[in-house]
């Protein structure tokens, strides 16, 4: 029993300590974007573009098979049921907005963790037990401008994208179903997707993943620079970063799915 | 005569424990420009803690660092990084960039810090590389060198702002021995011709008396001895005998754990 409740105790306190870590290196992240343009030490373009190369060109793949088959089992479930109201036709729609509202950032947010956050976590854990960032500093260089916010700048800037290439995947995924099962023309298909798809629906699930992007590049930074004791410990901080991660992005969706449900928009 | 000379780093009093134990007690240490201080005593006597206190990775739990006359743990970072500048570290395992090659490893300082002409930042390199006997490895990446190669790059990155301190951390250990006389003949040019301040952390013996201009042994995190290499070696004092004879009898002992032996057996 004892031991119990010192677990709790012990849960709470790494809980608080590792909220403060994460605070701190959010407040000093905005520091670097806010002030460092000022200060003429800002993102190396070189850094930046080898990042965004990283984890958006080379994630477009895996993010295509992902809203692909989403898209079509999507639009299979949705015409098993419709087809009982013969309203078949309505699967377009109902592809189009759930894709761009919910399931496309969603995703692509998760797949991004597993290949993105786990990557950052893992490179700078092994940076981190090789004395690596110790020498970065001792070079009067900051880890967090150097490394870290190119990684988050990177991140946040491509999720976005991947996320509207992820919708227009999975629409096309429905489309794929509605032409060829449901026997619809493909003109109305695309008729039904526009009319019923508005510029919030979009620009909501745009605001998720950038929200997203900010939580899997702190949280895989902030895992990375305090991973302790050699391999096992970059092993065990990755591992924490993608599930943190993932619990955060179903958190935060719920959340922000709950602000616009209850605005109205 | 040593009155005289500018003092650049000075330890006052420092203390840290890591847990209940405590790995630097009390600890006072000025260290002189020009000179090379070799800090030397058995393995988890607390001197790489110390060096990393110096360079400001740990804060102390009492005490105070002072480099240039400035309490470093009182300066805010970017005032800090302006006497970051003036020195270099070589550390255990060079903690070279992996993601980089040798050059890249030795031009980041110069493009982060200065803002000199690419080929000029390309001749440093070059020169850098001469120094410790590496020209023509800039294409190579850190995985595919030596241990004593790595170290030597690491020299050659930590004097890339030409620093005027430089810390060591057991530079010649893990190396064989002419790479190790090699490292300890550039620590010697280094700080002869460039006058730079050395701080060198390392219990290989040759290598001590090789490059030292004053000696500091630490045992059990307290400085028990202090003095020029003639000094330490005619030192009345047994551990320090001890430990430059390299006895396994003597008061230090190496049987570190406590507790009953029989006792602890029939448990």
């Amino acid at each position: 029993m004892r031991d119990f409740i010192a677990g709790i105790g012990n849960l709470a306190l790494n809980l608080k300590r590792q909220i403060v870590e994460i605070t701190t290196l959010l407040a000093e992240v905005v520091y670097w974007l806010v002030i460092g343009p000022f200060k003429g030490k800002f993102v190396s373009r070189d850094s930046l573009f080898e990042q965004m190369m990283f984890s958006g060109v080379r994630s477009i793949l895996i993010v295509f098979f992902v809203a692909l088959f989403t898209g079509i089992v999507l639009a299979m479930q949705s015409a098993y049921q419709l087809q009982q109201l013969g309203a078949t036709m309505y699967v377009a729609s109902l592809v189009a907005v759930s894709m761009a509202r919910e399931l496309s950032p969603v995703l692509t947010a998760l797949v991004v963790a597993g290949r993105v956050g786990a990557a950052i976590t893992a490179e700078l854990g092994s940076m981190k037990v090789t004395e690596q960032i110790e020498a970065m500093q001792t070079l009067a260089i900051n880890p967090i401008r150097y490394l870290v916010l190119p990684r988050i700048l990177a991140l946040m800037i491509m999720l976005p994208c991947l996320t509207i290439f992820a919708d227009l995947t999975g629409m096309f995924g429905g489309w794929l179903i509605g032409v060829f099962n449901l026997k619809l023309s493909s003109g109305m298909y695309i008729d039904k997707t526009l009319q019923f798809l508005e510029i919030k629906d979009i620009y909501t699930g745009l605001f998720k993943s950038f929200v997203f992007a900010g939580i899997i590049s702190v949280i895989g930074s902030h895992m990375g620079l305090t991973t302790k004791g050699g391999a096992e410990g970059v092993g065990n901080s990755t591992t924490s970063s993608v599930v943190t991660s993932f619990i955060l992005i179903i958190l935060a969706d719920c959340v922000i799915t709950g602000i616009f449900y209850f605005s109205n928009m | 005569m040593e009155t005289k000379k500018e003092i650049v780093i000075q330890v006052q009093g420092l203390v840290k424990d890591f847990g209940a134990r405590r790995v630097l007690n009390e600890v006072n240490l000025k260290i002189y420009k020009g000179e090379t201080v070799v800090i030397m005593g058995g393995s988890g006597c607390g001197k790489s803690t110390l060096l990393r206190h110096i360079i400001r990775s740990y804060n102390p739990d009492s005490g105070k660092i002072l480099l240039y006359d400035k309490d470093i743990n009182q300066l805010p970072e970017n005032e800090f990084d302006k006497i970051r500048k003036k020195m270099g570290m070589v550390f255990q395992n060079a903690a070279l960039f992996d993601s980089m090659n040798v050059e890249d490893n030795i031009l980041l300082p110069l493009r982060e810090h200065t803002r000199l002409d690419e080929n000029i930042m390309n001749i440093i390199v070059k020169m850098k590389l001469e120094l410790v006997g590496l020209r023509g490895f800039e294409r190579l990446m850190p995985s595919q060198l030596s241990g004593g190669m790595r170290k030597r790059v690491g020299l050659a990155r930590a004097i890339a702002l030409d620093p005027e301190i430089i810390f060591y951390d057991e530079p010649t250990a893990g190396l064989d021995p002419i790479v190790a006389g090699v490292i300890d003949k550039l620590i010697l040019d280094l700080s002869k011709k460039l006058q730079i301040t050395s701080v060198v952390v390392t219990h290989d013996m040759k290598s001590v008396f090789t490059i030292a201009d004053r000696i500091v042994m630490l045992y059990e995190g307290k400085v028990i001895a202090e003095g020029t290499p003639d000094e330490i070696k005619n030192s009345s004092d047994e551990r320090v005998q001890q430990f430059i004879m390299g006895s396994p009898d003597g008061p230090i002992n190496f049987f570190q754990s406590g507790g009953d032996y029989l006792k602890q057996l029939t448990e």
